[in-house]
Parts: C-alpha cells; sequence; structure tokens
C-alpha cells in the first residue's frame, strides 16, 4: 500500500509542479499543434484524403511531444540534484520510476486529449463510433512509449547531450509501439472490422508488460548508488 | 610476468593465423569452386559474406545481452568488457550486411533499399546498438557506462522479436514478391561455402573479441596507474612546499 502511495505521490509532485509553473503543457500543446500545421502544409489535402496519412500524422506529433515532455520530467529532477531528495525516501527505487511513468503517460494524454479534437477540425475527417476503440489504442500506446522513455530518460538526462540522445535510443526501441499506433489508428479511421487490427492492440499489450516489468527490474541500475 | 602474459596472449595468436590462413581459402572458394547461381549469376557470391556477418552481428547482440544481464547480476567487470566488445562488433558486422544487402539487391530487386521484414529490423538493431554505443560514450565513468549498457543492452535485446513481428505484419499486409529470398534447395556446394564463410567469420569474431577484451583490460590498468600517479603526485605535491 505505501508503494502504491509512493508511485502517487511521485506523479501527484510532477502534476502539482507544472500546475503551478504551466511551462510544459502550454509549450507541449504548441509543439504538437506546430507538427499538425507543418504537416498540413506539406501535404495538400484537398487532394489526399486524410484517412490514408492521418494516423501517421497524428502519431508523428505525438511522439515527438512524448519525447519532450519525458525528456523534461527528468531535467526537472536534476535541476537543483532534487532527484537525491526523492531517492533518500525508504521506499524501492522502481516506485519513483512508476510515478515518472504515470506523470509522462498523465502529460502526454493532457497533450492528445486537445491535439485529437483539434484534428478533426483541421483535418475535416471523423472517428465515428469507433472512438472508443481509438481511445484504447491512443492510452496503450502512450503507455509503452512513456515506460520504456522514462527508463531511457533517466540516464540521458545525466549526460550533457542528453535531449539529443533520449530519441536517438527511444525511437529504434519505439519501433513496435509506433507501427501498431499507426497500423491501428489507421484501420480505425478507415473504419475496418475489428479483428483486422486486435493482433496490432495485442502487441501493444505485450509491449506494455514486457517493458514495464523490465523496466522496474532495471531502473535501479539507471540511477548512481 | 611477460612470459605469463605471453602465454595468456598465445590462444589469440592461434586463432589470429587461423583467421589468416581460412580467409584466403574462403575467397578461392567462393570465387572458384562454388558454382555461379543460374538466375543472379556472379552477384549471388557476396552471399557468403552477408550471411556469415549477418550470423556474427547476432552472435554479437546475443552475447551482449547474456553478458549484460550477468554483469547487472555479478557485478563483474569482466563481463561488461565482454558485452562492449560485443556490441562493438554486433555494429561492425551488421555495417557489413547492410552495405553488402543493397549491393546485391540492386541487380537482384533492381532498389538498393526496400521496406522489407528482415531489412528493416536488421536497421532498427543497428540503431539500437549504435546508440548503445553513443550512450555509453556519454557516461561520465566506466561503471556508469556499463550499467546503462547493459540496460540498453538487455531492453533491445527483449525488443528484438517483437520489432521483428510488427515489421512483418507492418510489410505482411503488403505480399510482395521478396519471399524469394529464403535459402531452401541450397545447391551442397553453395551450402558447404557458406558453412566454411560462417565458420571464418565466426572465429574472425572470436579473434577480435578477445583482443578487445585485452584492449579493455589493458584501458583499465592505465586508467587504474594514471590515476595511482596523480594521488601519489598530489601526496608529493602537498608535501614538497
Amino acid at each position: 500500500m505505501t508503494y502504491l502511495r509512493a508511485v502517487g505521490l511521485v506523479a501527484a509532485k510532477d502534476l502539482k509542479t507544472e500546475l503551478r509553473s504551466r511551462e510544459q503543457a502550454v509549450t507541449l500543446l504548441f509543439f504538437a499543434l506546430l507538427v499538425l500545421v507543418v504537416f498540413n502544409f506539406a501535404f495538400d489535402f484537398t487532394i489526399i484524403d486524410f484517412v490514408t496519412f492521418g494516423a501517421g500524422i497524428l502519431w508523428v506529433s505525438f511522439i515527438f511531444a512524448g519525447v519532450l515532455a519525458i525528456s523534461r520530467s527528468f531535467q526537472i529532477e536534476r535541476e537543483q540534484d532534487r532527484i537525491q531528495g526523492i531517492l533518500l525516501a525508504p521506499v524501492d527505487r522502481s516506485a519513483f520510476y512508476l510515478g515518472k511513468v504515470a506523470a509522462s503517460i498523465l502529460f502526454m494524454s493532457a497533450v492528445e486529449a486537445i491535439v485529437l479534437p483539434l484534428s478533426v477540425l483541421m483535418f475535416n475527417y471523423r472517428f465515428g463510433p469507433r472512438i472508443g476503440l481509438a481511445l484504447l489504442v491512443l492510452i496503450l500506446n502512450t503507455i509503452g512509449f512513456a515506460a520504456v522513455g522514462t527508463l531511457f530518460a533517466c540516464m540521458t538526462t545525466q549526460t550533457r547531450r542528453g535531449e539529443l540522445l533520449l530519441p536517438l535510443l527511444l525511437f529504434p526501441a519505439a519501433v513496435p509501439i509506433s507501427l501498431a499506433a499507426v497500423k491501428a489508428t489507421g484501420h480505425i479511421l478507415a473504419g475496418r472490422p475489428f479483428e483486422r487490427y486486435a493482433s496490432w492492440i495485442a502487441l501493444s499489450c505485450a509491449y506494455d508488460i514486457i517493458f514495464l516489468a523490465a523496466a522496474v527490474l532495471l531502473f535501479d541500475y539507471a540511477l548512481d548508488d | 610476468m611477460p612470459d605469463a602474459s605471453r602465454s595468456r596472449y598465445l590462444p589469440q595468436q592461434a586463432l589470429l593465423l587461423l583467421v589468416a590462413v581460412l580467409f584466403p581459402v574462403c575467397l578461392y572458394v567462393v570465387f572458384a569452386v562454388a558454382p555461379t547461381e543460374q538466375k543472379m549469376g556472379v552477384v549471388q557470391r557476396i552471399f557468403y559474406f552477408h550471411v556469415p556477418s549477418a550470423l556474427s552481428a547476432f552472435l554479437g547482440v546475443t552475447l551482449c545481452a547474456a553478458a549484460s544481464a550477468i554483469y547487472l547480476w555479478k557485478r563483474d567487470r569482466r563481463f561488461d568488457l565482454v558485452a562492449h566488445a560485443s556490441a562493438e562488433l554486433a555494429v561492425l558486422f551488421c555495417t557489413i550486411v547492410l552495405v553488402t544487402g543493397p549491393i546485391w539487391a540492386r541487380p537482384v530487386w533492381g532498389v538498393w533499399w526496400t521496406g522489407e521484414a528482415r531489412l528493416t529490423s536488421t536497421l532498427v538493431l543497428w540503431l539500437i546498438f549504435a546508440g548503445y554505443l553513443v550512450l555509453r560514450g556519454s557516461a561520465e565513468n566506466a561503471d556508469q557506462a556499463a550499467r546503462w549498457g547493459a540496460i540498453v543492452a538487455v531492453v533491445g535485446f527483449l525488443d528484438l522479436p517483437i520489432i521483428y513481428k510488427s515489421v512483418e505484419w507492418w510489410r505482411g499486409l503488403h505480399p510482395k514478391v521478396l519471399k524469394a529470398s529464403g535459402g531452401q534447395g541450397l545447391d551442397p556446394t553453395m551450402e558447404k561455402t557458406l558453412l566454411l564463410c560462417t565458420l571464418t567469420f565466426f572465429l574472425l569474431f572470436g579473434y577480435l573479441l578477445m583482443e578487445r577484451c585485452r584492449l579493455g583490460r589493458l584501458q583499465d590498468e592505465v586508467e587504474a596507474l594514471v590515476h595511482a600517479a596523480r594521488r601519489t603526485g598530489a601526496a608529493a605535491g602537498r608535501r614538497s612546499p
């Protein structure tokens, strides 16, 4: 119980910091929207159907914003060595990891919750009755991305070229997530039957479980003693 | 002491000699003994370097992940040396795979590169282990590099089957004519040539691995000596004024 409480406290701390400073949310949101705008210029959507490219465009925006969110989440801890204070607490260090993952998932979800409706307006498409499934795909892949990203960010932010290093490690490792997310979202946008993309959803679930478990075991080694 | 280190160095020298003899033999067998493939022609012979390199790269990755896991468990520096050396060799052989592949693909498939499952997952594998080396290079000290490298190696190794599966599904939905790249019904002479080349590449891998580990040990020794010299130097400096 104290373990879960520690996880909650770490996540709540990040949320509280963010609610007070509001520096991340605004930047992330504008960045994600900007990616959509760039795509809007890059492709002529009066000719191209959004259904064909939409899933890829949405996920490029979410994943780029996600890398920034995860990277920032650990930079905050490095400033003034705040991380030392947390690590001195008498709980398992994996609780700190899971708390950070939870906070990153919340930040990414917040961006997605705003960008998704705006993209509907911008690109003039509709999810139809499958919006529930779309949300499931969104959250499953956000979890996987945050799970691996948080583990890597803990290491990369300790280096001088952290912001450059995180995408270098995270993007290749998150290939299954990007593929599963784009494919499943694409099938949902095209209104295809569930059987066509059920295996992608299963893959995302497997990825989430495997890497959350692996990261909980490995996280301790990412920190200096 | 020099005698002891020389006798430890003996297996490496033997291995080097064996590789030096076997490589010309390989070249001879590949170009003079193995039959020319009927449809692809001479360019097919790159296969005898491409496939052994790929197998060596997978050997490197597997060895790296195994040594990394053991390192995290035992915290023995020797396993980290093996892991680091294996990762470097994996990147090296994977680079050879990624270079020889397109050279073969251009005349046979008509394109240098295509988003096929094996190609894409090999590229991702290369990216992960190149990232491994960059991360190690960015670490502040040997202990940090060892721990971080081990984490990336274990995560990357767990990721490989999932990456392969996902890329396979991704392209699996668009069937293409590329399935003919399989090795079924290989001519017996070709098969023997491939086996010989694979053996030679594995021996080369073994030699390079041992040399790289030795280099790592020497680096450690030099660092320890420099450290010790600085400390005595600093102590002497404090005493003299």
